[in-house]
């Protein structure tokens, strides 16, 4: 079951009790950390061990304190209390640049790359050396050895916008390695990656603690963390609840619990649904990226009242664009008919009005003005109509009162409804989203990645909220690069690669090695190829 | 060797609600400190330079009649830049939108568009109608080459104001010109705003009193400017697009409409400003009649974070110190002390988003006794 060797590499840890410190010190000893923030203690008196040579998870739903504790590991934060001891000795680092100079690399969620340079100019970016003339092919020869010795797949010389999501993330880890990092803290690294990106990252993971290196692993999904992680620690509002338990034996339920503090129900309840009308319908759609390259090439499907139809496919093969030209955004060829009207390249206001809901992927840059508060943020789609809006005026007192009935209907948690969007967690930002999009109780709603980074907690709720609306007669179409979502949620199931739809079926009687072979352009039949080590594969 | 602790900014995550004015008040303070030290370097007293400033523009009803005078035009222009600014909208030519404005008022009487001897509310409703279409349609020359062709609206405004400039300068020396000089012939009086000083019949004390019912009207502006921005849909829609464009199209906003539109009102309340300033002050059109408001009143928009109520406290201020500007040698003064009084304001916004923190590293190892958990 488990794929990862974690008898191997455990008895370098002195047995499996993490404070028994024995001959060897822990790679990291966080001891006692205490780290305020207005209105909230994100650590409290935290005790963390990463021994040398593992895997260490680090599990905890949003606001849980995780973030916290490993931008103080890195320097980023410097905490109010507590001592941090790498390799027994205790340090007190001003910024990541002391925490890096002192072994620990941070490979963050988001890419802090430069597009427009190379892989090598990327991983150099920031060192002192080299000094004034870059020898463009040492340092390519050098970084491309580096990256080989990992099975880090990357072209040294390729520009970093040419290069899959997969490959960027090799890059951060590069950079990283380069920095002679000997502790490397990886933020959700599976969130944005397609099945077999996913094996190939757990094979690097694997090889980098076979060298001695330690990594502790953030991530949401229960079952990755059952699969590459040695031991578990989880957080809960600051504290820990469980420290360095070892990862062998544990289920996901018993993690979950863990996190959640109360037992969750993984099975969502699902009544079977007449077929109904059809409410979207896409004919032969085509439309171009934002490089000017055709991104859409002749998409046909259709979505029915009260089904739920995913799309799988690895970032980038078009299902982005999807979302953009159904909800208006983006300018297409073909029809896309919502009840019966083609609304292809009509104005948003116009596909709004035909009841078309949008969940946009880009939460903060897309979904959310920031500045601005959680009232105006909550009335951005229906300040135009009463009771809200009154002609060209808003009654505000109508606006904040349909705000804090939504703030508290769907359990926003904010200081008040005059708080500022930034201001939310990632969880409470998707909330505040969804809230107000399934409030307009549309007939058609485009779900782009609806739980990604949600804790178990808040994609439970996600979850529940959109089967509520399929049994309500909305058309819904979720995309999600989180297979065991599309399967867990989906009717049927679309697999979308490089702008065609490759295969429509039916979610019940389908297998995640089928999907993930034509995502990423297998034929079917092709089975004996790589193992798929999906979420789901367990 | 090293300092026992370093300073660090962190951000904030909340910001408490006392903590803006507070900032505020504590940069004028440190502004003022750092003003009366460069005083004392050349020589003055700065108590005296300052209670002078205060005298001169404050310390009687006529001083302050005369900064109301001086706030007038700042109140109007910084209402166009706030406006234009909430959307993030650039717009530096209020000063050439105000010429503009203050031009084709002035074209009501001297043309004239309304016939002569037609009664003064007929000819100052004419001319408030002209002024703000004057600078309307001067605002909306950057509007469109935004909206339609994407091109930058600083560079565009900034230069329009250079061509306004020029163009006001052709009709005073020009068509309109008095014997030469460069100002036109004065306006008849049914072109004055009324001033306070013309109730001195009936109330004594309001003899010699400059101000004029402009004042009222840029009141009324902010009021209405307000309304706009904090309880209108449209004002919804322009906060929407300052703060995020993206999210704005995504809720179905129409962005270029949008442009157009606050550039419109934008220069049309610029254009406001000029008419007042040549129906309520100078009665003719003049060259140089603006000692560069349009300009200020980026300075006033700034300063009142924005906000169409706020702008009017802070023109005043600004009012008070052009004013004062006249009263004090070297005349740079002011000026020095306006620029000073910016740049702390603008150096405080940084303690808005972050906060500092005192860091003392943790004693080396062997050093720290009590570690053991």
């Amino acid at each position: 079951m488990r794929e990862t060797p974690s008898g191997i590499e455990i008895p370098r840890v002195s047995g499996q009790t993490p404070t028994a410190v024995a001959t060897q010190a822990p790679a990291v000893e966080l001891r006692g950390i205490v780290k305020r923030f207005p209105g909230v203690v994100a650590n409290d008196g935290v005790d963390f061990t990463l021994a040398a040579g593992e895997v260490h998870a680090l599990l905890g739903e949003n606001g849980a304190g995780k973030s916290t504790l490993v931008n103080i590991l890195d320097g980023l934060y410097q905490p109010d209390a507590g001592e941090i001891l790498i390799e027994g000795r205790p340090v007190a680092f001003r910024s990541p640049r002391d925490a890096i100079a002192a072994g620990i690399g941070m490979v963050h969620q988001h890419f802090t790359l430069v597009a427009s340079m190379t892989v090598t100019e990327n991983v150099l970016i920031g060192l002192d050396r080299p000094r004034f003339r870059l020898d463009e092919r040492r340092y390519e020869a050098e970084i491309g050895r580096l990256a080989e010795a990992h099975g880090l797949r990357v072209d040294p010389s390729a520009k970093v916008w040419q290069l899959s999501v997969g490959e960027r993330q090799r890059v951060e880890i590069l950079k990283v390695l380069y920095r002679g990092a000997r502790v490397l803290i990886m933020d959700e690294p599976t969130a944005v990656l397609a099945p077999q990106e996913i094996d190939d990252l757990f094979r690097t993971l694997r090889s980098m603690t076979e060298g001695g290196r330690s990594i502790v692993f953030i991530s949401h999904k229960l079952g990755e963390v059952l699969s590459i992680a040695d031991r578990v620690t989880v957080m809960r509002r600051g504290k820990v609840t469980a420290k360095g338990l070892p990862a062998a034996g544990m289920t996901k339920p018993d993690l979950a619990q863990l996190m959640v503090g109360r037992e969750v129900l993984e099975s969502l309840e699902r009544t079977w649904l007449p077929p109904g009308a059809v409410v979207l319908s896409l004919e032969n759609v085509e439309a171009d990226g934002d490089r000017g390259v055709q991104v859409l090439r002749g998409v046909n499907l259709q979505v029915r009242s009260g089904e739920i139809v995913g799309i799988a496919a690895v970032a980038g093969n078009g299902q982005s664009e999807l979302a953009e030209v159904i909800s208006g955004l983006r300018p297409c060829h073909g029809r896309i008919m919502v009840g019966g009207e083609d609304i292809a390249n009509l104005p948003v206001r116009k596909s709004i009005q035909r009841g078309v809901a949008h969940v946009p992927e880009d939460r903060t840059g897309v979904g959310t003005a920031p500045n601005l508060s959680l009232v105006d943020n909550l009335i951005m789609k229906r300040y135009r109509s009463r009771p809200i809006g009154h002609g060209w005026t808003i009654d505000m007192g109508a606006a904040r009162a349909a705000a804090s009935e939504l703030k508290d209907s769907y359990e926003i948690s904010a200081p008040s409804i005059e708080t500022q969007a930034r201001l939310l967690s990632g969880g409470n930002i998707q909330r505040l989203i969804l809230a107000r999009e399934i409030e307009s109780e549309p007939r058609l709603m485009i779900a782009v990645q609806p739980t990604r980074g949600l804790d178990v907690g808040a994609v439970e709720a996600a979850h529940r909220l959109l089967m509520e609306r399929r049994t309500a007669g909305a058309a819904i179409l979720l995309i999600s690069e989180d297979l065991d979502e599309i399967l867990t949620l989906s009717d049927r199931v679309a697999v979308l690669y490089e702008g065609r739809v490759v295969g429509i079926m039916d979610a019940v009687d389908t297998d995640v090695n089928r999907i993930g072979l034509l995502m990423t352009g297998g034929e079917i039949g092709d089975t004996a190829a790589e193992p798929v080590a999906g979420p789901g594969a367990r | 060797m090293s300092l026992p602790f370093t300073l660090r900014l962190e951000a904030r995550l909340e910001v408490s609600r006392w903590l803006s004015p507070a900032l505020t008040a504590g940069a004028l303070v440190v502004a003022l400190v750092v003003s009366g030290l460069i005083l004392m370097v050349v020589g003055a007293d700065p108590v005296r330079v300052y209670l002078h400033i205060v005298g001169s523009s404050l310390g009687s009803i006529g001083a302050i009649s005369d900064t109301l005078v001086k706030s007038t035009p700042l109140i109007l222009t910084g209402l166009a830049c706030a406006l234009a600014f909430r959307m993030r909208l650039w717009n530096i030519g209020a000063e050439g939108q105000l010429l503009l404005g203050a031009w084709a008022a002035s074209a009501v009487v001297l043309v004239p568009l309304v016939p002569a001897g037609a009664p003064g509310p007929i000819v100052l409703a004419a001319m408030l109608v002209a002024g703000f279409l004057g600078g309307a349609l001067w605002g909306l020359i950057p509007g469109v080459l935004r909206a339609k062709f994407g091109v930058n609206e600083i560079i565009a405004t900034l230069m329009l104001n250079s061509i306004a400039f020029a163009w006001i300068q052709y009709w005073v020396f020009g068509p309109w010109t008095e014997g030469g000089f460069q100002m036109s012939r004065q306006f008849p009086v049914e072109a004055w705003l009324p001033r306070l000083s013309d109730l001195a019949a009936a109330v004594p004390a309001f003899r010699g009193l400059t101000v004029h019912a402009g004042f009222l009207l840029a009141l009324l502006a902010a009021v209405v400017v307000w309304f706009i921005v904090e309880r209108s849909s449209w004002g919804y829609e322009i906060r929407l697009i300052g703060d995020n464009p993206r999210a704005a199209r995504y809720a179905g906003i129409r962005i270029a409409r949008n442009i157009l539109l606050v550039f419109a009102i934008s220069g049309g309340l610029a254009g406001i400003a000029g008419m007042a300033e040549i129906a309520g002050v100078v009665h003719r059109l003049q060259d140089n009649f603006s000692p560069g408001y349009g300009y200020t009143a980026i300075i006033v928009a700034y300063l009142a974070k924005f906000h169409p109520l706020r702008v009017v406290p802070v023109a005043i201020l600004f009012g008070a110190l052009i004013l004062a500007g006249r009263e004090i040698q070297p005349s740079g003064v002011p000026a020095m002390i306006q620029g000073i009084i910016l740049f702390c304001l603008i150096a405080s916004e940084v303690f808005l988003r972050y906060r500092v923190s005192v860091v003392r590293p943790l004693p080396v190892a062997g050093a720290a006794p009590g570690t053991e958990p």
